[in-house]
């Protein structure tokens, strides 16, 4: 990341002096954004010297087979938000969805900041490329996604996955996936931030780029490309219902007297135990609820191949071959999710204390108390 | 000599969209619309639990999130037999409101704006004379000149270091018209939209668990309300809605509406261009005696052809001869042929791309060159979208509606026939979100009186097991989406869902010819826009945007050798 730093275009320090901001005030925003970034204090003296001496950096966000969910989340950060970091945090030079050029025009702006910050740029991309019939489920002035992901990725500094279409392919990639639809880790070569979920809640994808941008180094990633930081726990591990869970208290039909209470949504076929997300600590919309606090269960949006591990309300339990939920990473490879072996057995060792609890609540599938 | 010129891609809209126009002395004489991505969700919803399908419906637009849930989870229901419970359904009516008022504010200011207003020429603005303008059309506490003033200086700071997102826009074409005070008034408010949305879908976020894509479920909605559970939606819940819904209030009110009356007013010419066609076609939507009575919707059913406001006709989706899509210009095949139209209960989609072998420079001369397929009400082609909700409910007399487009038009001193134009088509988008916004109110306190009364029932879960399902049924779910008429159709065998098909709004407008040749909204409504830089042809975006399209395309041209050329001959 040390390539991004420039002289070229104005330094954050620069534009904000340039807004009549003082050395004060810029050491205060310094300290918001370490603290933001989950930096401690004595770090801040390195945020500020990353501030001072980094141009704006080039960012591209290309949209391949998706529905916008990732762009419209992304408007909907509040710390920062949207607008303070497209004005002063990075100079976001192609976007589909948002920027004011179209068609000649809006390559340009591709074209020429590929060019001029060979090496220094970085790619966001939401969506996934079909390949299947040479590409041509998704071209964009003439040319395939695959070819417009290669010529861009080849010179860029960093590449994030937006969504789960870009980092597992999803609902596209769903059987029988008619298109050939492909994740974009597996079509570069050089290594991808996968950041999951259908879409990803907005302060993470701030988070990740905040992480990428201000701090100046990648975040730490597990097997599969996800940043540790938001993707390290389970839903179920963080959930505020799961108390309910280790109770044996469930939900039994949607609107029951249990529904009305808050009990455990496991029943109802919930995927909070085999899904590795943010939700229910960070929560979506500025913490507003998560689909859990909202009365349904994760449908496991942030997993691979979680379209097809349904139907979403069939219960766990009731997949053949599961039998009781002795740990949940377990279910998730009997039915299909692609549970990488060294995050499974963290995650079970973290939950190996509730086992005893849980096989007895589960082995019989009684009546709850 | 003609010019065709390819504008690919078309961006600040949804999806990837290409648009071919043959330019002739200045003015648009011929257009071809491409919808040049496909992912085949009709086929992946196969075999599927129909109790899933919202879910992989809703997946279809993360712009117009919710809308494909709502119709999904009413083509279910329809098929099954099932009746949300009042409460539920007033929770649905909050969702998709909600839904209307963001959509549109974000069209207007996000997607469509920057064909009219030009940034740049904001930085010769008068912050003083801005707010004095500004204070005379709204009564928003924010427009003071310390304020336009801020804006300025972030906007000469950010243009200085190179504009980012606004870089190589149109600015300086002669198509623009504003006064530098309203254009700055018009960025300062782009930038105050794009803050205030993030907390209007927070609504969605109380009742759906998320946004985008929040939660839907057949049979009611998933959340339950108990003003004496911390857990459910209680007071504290119904308080932070009742906030929301009063910031939006005063957003649309103060903002948004007198921000497009203002930049309105100063393009009145293009009330003449754009028109398209004369026929508008709308579900209706916002029930107010439960869904299975249209009749109660506070939009109506029905159609307005040839413009003749004296009649709507109605409208059955359920006839095998009234909606039909056709193939004979999109890259798809069918097994009877590819001339006849299809009802979608019995729809196919079978991928067949015939088009260049990418990458290409233009489509011209091939027969097939779109992944929309062509739907047509009776062998006709509609527009749907805000501009049609509002002409069937005029022509059907509604009152309220009748009210606020009178005031309007009045308001801007033009005749009911400039509703038919591009910039009818973006103020009817405006009038469709103060409606809503109005409506919005309405259905909370509907909710507030029926958790009074503790008539809270959220979910029927009487036909929720798939052992109560007949063997075979069959459903369609309507619903009009911000950007128009919007059906599911679905075929159910022994649990599972054994066909669906979806007919969107930007079908509907987008699409390619029919088989007869007859245009599709966006190809008629290019006809006759002028054109007046060829390499910068803002005009066709303003007419492209007045339709918020929902798919994303590119405009390129390329020679030969493929490099960029701004133009490309035609004959």
């Amino acid at each position: 990341m040390e390539r991004m730093n420039g002289k070229a275009s104005e330094s954050i320090w620069q534009s904000m002096q340039a807004k009549g901001y003082s050395r004060r005030d810029f050491l205060q925003f310094c300290g918001a954004a370490a603290a933001m970034a989950g930096i401690s204090r004595s770090a801040v003296g390195q945020v500020v010297s990353a501030f001072e001496v980094k141009s704006k950096p080039a960012v591209v966000w290309l949209h391949f087979q998706e529905c916008t969910c990732c762009s419209e989340s992304f408007l909907r950060a509040t710390h920062p938000i949207v607008t303070d970091v497209l004005l002063d945090v990075l100079s976001l030079n192609y976007s589909e969805t948002l920027q004011a050029a179209a068609g000649f025009q809006a390559e340009k702006c591709l074209q020429d900041t590929i060019k001029n910050n060979k090496g220094k740029y970085v790619v966001l991309v939401e969506g996934a490329v079909p390949t299947n019939d040479g590409g041509v489920y998704c071209m964009i002035g003439g040319k395939t996604a695959e070819s417009i992901l290669q010529e861009v990725a080849k010179d860029a500094a960093a590449i994030v996955a937006w969504g789960s279409c870009a980092s597992n392919g999803c609902v596209q990639a769903a059987k029988p996936n008619p298109t050939g639809a492909t994740p974009i880790s597996k079509l570069v070569s050089q290594p991808v931030i996968n950041v999951p979920g259908c879409p990803p809640i907005a302060d993470v994808m701030m988070a990740v780029v905040t992480h990428l941008l201000v701090l100046g180094n990648l975040p730490a990633l597990d097997s599969l490309g996800r940043p540790k930081e938001f993707f390290g726990r389970r839903v179920h591990d963080t959930c505020y219902r799961r108390a309910n869970y280790d109770a044996g208290l469930f939900v039994e039909s949607f609107d029951d007297e249990n529904a009305r209470k808050g009990y455990c949504l496991y029943k109802m076929g919930c995927r909070g135990p085999v899904t590795y997300n943010a939700c229910s600590v960070v929560r979506w919309n500025e913490g507003t609820s998560y689909p859990i606090q909202s009365g349904h269960g994760c449908i496991g949006c942030s997993e691979a191949g979680f379209w097809d591990n349904g139907p979403f309300y069939q219960h766990l339990a009731s997949f053949p071959g599961f039998g009781v939920e002795s740990t949940a990473d377990t279910i998730g490879t009997a039915v299909g999710l692609a549970t990488i072996a060294g995050v499974a057995a963290h995650a079970v060792v973290t939950n190996i204390r509730k086992k005893a609890v849980i096989a007895e609540v589960h082995a019989d599938d009684q009546p709850e108390v | 000599m003609a010019t065709r010129i390819v504008v690919d891609p078309v961006t600040r809209i949804e999806g990837h969209l290409r648009i071919e126009a043959v330019v002739e002395n200045g003015v648009i004489t011929d257009a071809y619309s491409a919808g040049t991505m496909v992912r085949g969700l009709e086929k992946i919803l196969q075999g599927r639990d129909p109790r899933d399908a919202w879910a992989i419906a809703e997946r279809v637009c993360g712009v117009c999130t919710t809308v494909h849930a709502l119709t999904s989870v009413r083509a279910v229901e329809d098929a099954l037999g099932i009746t949300v419970p009042p409460t539920a359904e007033i929770i649905r009516n909050i969702m998709m409101t909600t839904q209307y008022v963001h959509d549109h504010v974000i069209h207007f200011y996000h997607l469509h704006a920057l064909d009219w207003v030009d940034i740049v020429n904001a930085l010769k603005a008068d912050p003083k004379k801005a707010a004095e303008l500004a204070q005379s059309f709204s009564k928003w506490d924010k427009n003071t000149p310390a304020y336009f003033a801020g804006v300025q200086d972030k906007i000469k700071a950010f243009a200085a270091a190179g504009l980012g997102i606004f870089a190589n826009g149109y600015w300086g074409h002669p198509a623009y018209k504003l006064p530098p005070e309203v254009n700055l008034i018009a960025v300062a408010h782009y930038l105050d939209a794009l803050s205030w949305q993030k907390e209007i879908v927070k609504i969605h976020a109380v009742f759906g668990g998320k946004n985008p894509h929040p939660n839907y479920l057949v049979g009611g909605v998933p959340c339950s309300i108990d003003t004496n559970e911390v857990a459910a939606i209680n007071s504290e819940r119904l308080n932070l809605v009742a906030k929301l819904i009063d910031q939006a209030d005063e957003f649309v009110t103060q903002v948004y509406i007198p921000d497009v009356l203002a930049v309105a007013s100063f393009y009145k010419e293009w009330a003449s261009y754009g028109g398209g066609l004369s026929n508008y076609l709308s579900y209706g939507e916002f029930p107010t005696k439960g869904y299975g009575q249209p009749d109660f919707f506070k939009y109506p059913r029905g159609v307005v052809l040839n413009r003749d406001l004296s009649t709507v006709h109605p409208v059955n989706p359920r006839d095998s001869q009234e909606i039909k899509e056709y193939i004979a210009h999109s890259w798809y095949s069918y097994s009877g042929g590819d001339a006849e139209g299809i009802h979608p209960w019995a729809g196919e989609t079978k991928l067949n791309y015939t088009g260049p072998k990418p990458p290409f420079e233009t489509l011209a001369g091939y027969e097939k060159y779109s992944f929309l397929k062509t739907p047509r009400w009776k062998e006709q082609a509609m527009e749907v979208g805000p501009l049609s909700r509002l002409v069937v409910a005029y022509a059907a007399g509604r009152a309220d509606v009748k009210e606020v487009v009178g005031a309007t038009l009045g308001r801007l001193n033009v005749p009911v026939g400039a509703l038919f134009s591009t910039l009818g088509r973006t103020a009817a988008r405006a009038l469709d979100g103060e409606l809503a916004m109005i409506w919005l109110k309405e259905y909370f306190a509907e909710l507030m009186d029926r958790v009074r009364i503790n008539e809270v029932s959220t979910f029927n879960g009487e036909h929720w097991e798939p052992k109560s399902w007949p063997a075979d049924c069959e459903g369609v779910g309507l619903t009009e989406a911000p950007r128009g008429a919007l059906a599911h159709w679905i075929k159910i065998h022994n649990g599972a869902i054994e066909n669906y098909q979806l007919v969107v709004p930007t079908t509907w407008n987008g699409s390619p010819r029919d088989a007869k040749q007859q245009r599709s909204s966006f190809e008629q409504a290019l006809i006759g826009t002028p054109v007046a830089k060829i390499d910068e042809p803002v005009e066709i975006l303003r007419t492209i945007h007045s339709f918020d399209p929902c798919l994303a395309c590119a405009v390129h041209l390329y020679d030969p050798q493929g490099r960029h050329l701004h133009q490309v001959s035609f004959e």
